[in-house]
């Protein structure tokens, strides 16, 4: 154990000596997938909902692809389908883009969890009560001003959480990532435990930072539900 | 000169027509009850007038100038939108379930329009919102709660205040105390009594029949789509001339 530790623990946090690896590389593909996922499926989840279905079934189509398939699939297609095509090599800009084994774990893992977070959205804009944006109506806060100030932050308040369990998940299926040579908590684990066969140790070293950075998580969710969900009433 | 005026509404929701030719004038200052079982399409009519339901025909004006509809399909829609956004800010209304935006505060409440709309500052929208609240009888501490925290007559308080502060030139009142418990119902048509007595321009749709005759200046009776009866309420409400509304009020004696 200690052996490990002292071999890897830096490797376990932040680098392996090359670049960013472990903790720190499973935060930013978190962060960065979650990031990614949640700017875009703001207008996505409105579109989900569009009247015009010229505008909703391309956002459901996608949702239900994205939904529908295993992650560590979209991964491997993402990382090594798509660069397996002639015409994507052929364009210096994409070839770029999907040598790289990070750009490809990333764009997989914010594809996925963009698909999930337009539903959860989504499914908060339909349960918001429709008394209040026939207020909001009525007075005169129509189009883009009524989902600036009435509809997406009710919305969000109310998907918080929903929201928190996505991230989580999102946190756990990071561990994909090692498949695509991205070096995060696992790959380290992994590293240690074929250099050391200190199998159970290399392993448990791995789930105790994945179980801190999930508990962090839940407890950040929670002070902000309490304080962006305080509006549901005394009785909650 | 009236300030609003409604010729001939007409409203059908697939073959019910509810509303079959409803026509309106109220003067600055005029406050007009609606009356009229439920099914009688008075709460259409209300909500035609900011156009939360679109009429299929009908002419209304506001201070003299017709709102400008064009015919789409079998029924109308607005022809300016502009036109129909003034119009929201300056027709308020008060709807039966309050309808308050419940992920923010009180003062969110109310000053949201004021900013949003009508390009107040925060401050003024503020200083504003504080002064209509006290006029509904609420204390200044409420302005940071959450609408769950207060009680019905209170959020319904709050709901007459968010109405107040776009300073608009007619109140539409949907039912304000039909969802209130009947111990609430006394604190909000107080408010309501005082803003009629400041000669405000109000339309209320109500089943508060005591009440309708004390504050209005005109009552209408609405049966089945159509205006059935209409005049000072001290003659609709006491010598009812049809045998529908004698039926009615003698159901609602009060």
């Amino acid at each position: 154990m200690i052996e490990i530790l002292q071999e890897y623990w830096r490797a376990f946090l932040w680098t392996d000596g090359y670049g960013l690896s472990g903790l720190a590389m499973t935060l930013w593909l978190l962060t960065a997938s979650i990031g990614i996922g949640f700017v875009a499926s703001l207008p996505l989840s409105v579109a989900r909902l569009s009247r015009n279905r010229l505008i909703r079934w391309p956002v459901q189509f996608y949702t239900y692809i994205f939904r529908g398939t295993p992650l560590y699939l979209q991964l491997l297609i993402c990382y090594t389908g798509i660069y397996s095509i002639e015409a994507v090599r052929a364009q210096p800009l994409l070839d770029e883009f999907f040598r790289d084994a990070l750009n490809c774990t990333v764009l997989a893992f914010a594809l996925n969890t963009c698909a999930y977070t337009t539903e959860i959205f989504a499914g908060a804009i339909r349960n918001i009560p429709h008394g209040e944006i026939e207020a909001a109506k009525a007075y005169g806060l129509t189009g883009w001003r009524m989902y600036i100030y009435v509809i997406m932050p009710s919305a969000l308040r109310r998907a918080l959480p929903y929201y928190s369990n996505e991230v989580i998940l999102m946190l756990h299926s990071t561990t994909l990532a090692f498949t695509a040579t991205v070096p995060d908590i696992l790959k380290v684990a992994r590293d240690a435990n074929t250099a050391t066969f200190l199998t159970f140790q290399s392993f448990g070293i791995a789930a105790i930072l994945y179980l801190i950075l999930s508990f962090t998580l839940i407890g950040l969710f929670r002070l902000a539900e309490r304080r962006w969900l305080a509006f549901l009433g005394p009785a909650r | 000169m009236y300030k609003l005026t409604v010729e001939g509404l007409y409203k059908r929701y697939g073959d019910i027509e509810v509303l079959k030719g409803v026509s309106l004038k109220a003067r600055t200052g005029d406050v007009i009850s609606l009356i009229g079982a439920s099914g009688s399409g008075k709460s259409t009519f209300l909500r035609c007038l900011n156009f939360l339901e679109m009429p299929d025909a009908g002419v209304m004006t506001l201070d003299g100038n017709p709102i400008r509809l064009e015919q789409h399909g079998h029924g109308l829609r607005i022809a300016d939108q502009a036109q129909l956004q003034r119009l929201r800010t300056r027709l308020a209304m008060v709807f039966q379930n309050f309808n308050l935006w419940s992920h923010m505060t009180v003062l969110e409440n109310i000053t949201l329009a004021p900013r949003r709309v009508l390009g107040l500052g925060k401050q003024e929208a503020e200083e504003r919102a504080r002064a209509y609240l006290d006029k509904v009888g609420l204390p200044l501490r409420a302005a940071d709660q959450y609408p769950s925290f207060l009680s019905g007559g209170q959020q319904q308080r709050v709901a007459i205040a968010r109405a107040l502060a776009m300073e608009p030139d007619v109140m539409l009142f949907d039912e304000p105390t039909s969802a209130l418990d009947p111990e609430l119902v006394g604190e909000v048509l107080k408010v309501i009594q005082a803003l009629a007595e400041e000669g405000r321009t109000m339309l209320m749709v109500t089943h508060e029949m005591g009440f309708a005759r004390q504050v209005s200046s005109q009552v209408i009776f609405l049966h089945q789509g159509r205006v059935e009866e209409v005049g000072a309420p001290a003659e609709v409400l006491t010598t009812p001339r049809s045998e529908r509304l004698r039926q009615f009020l003698s159901g609602n004696l009060k």
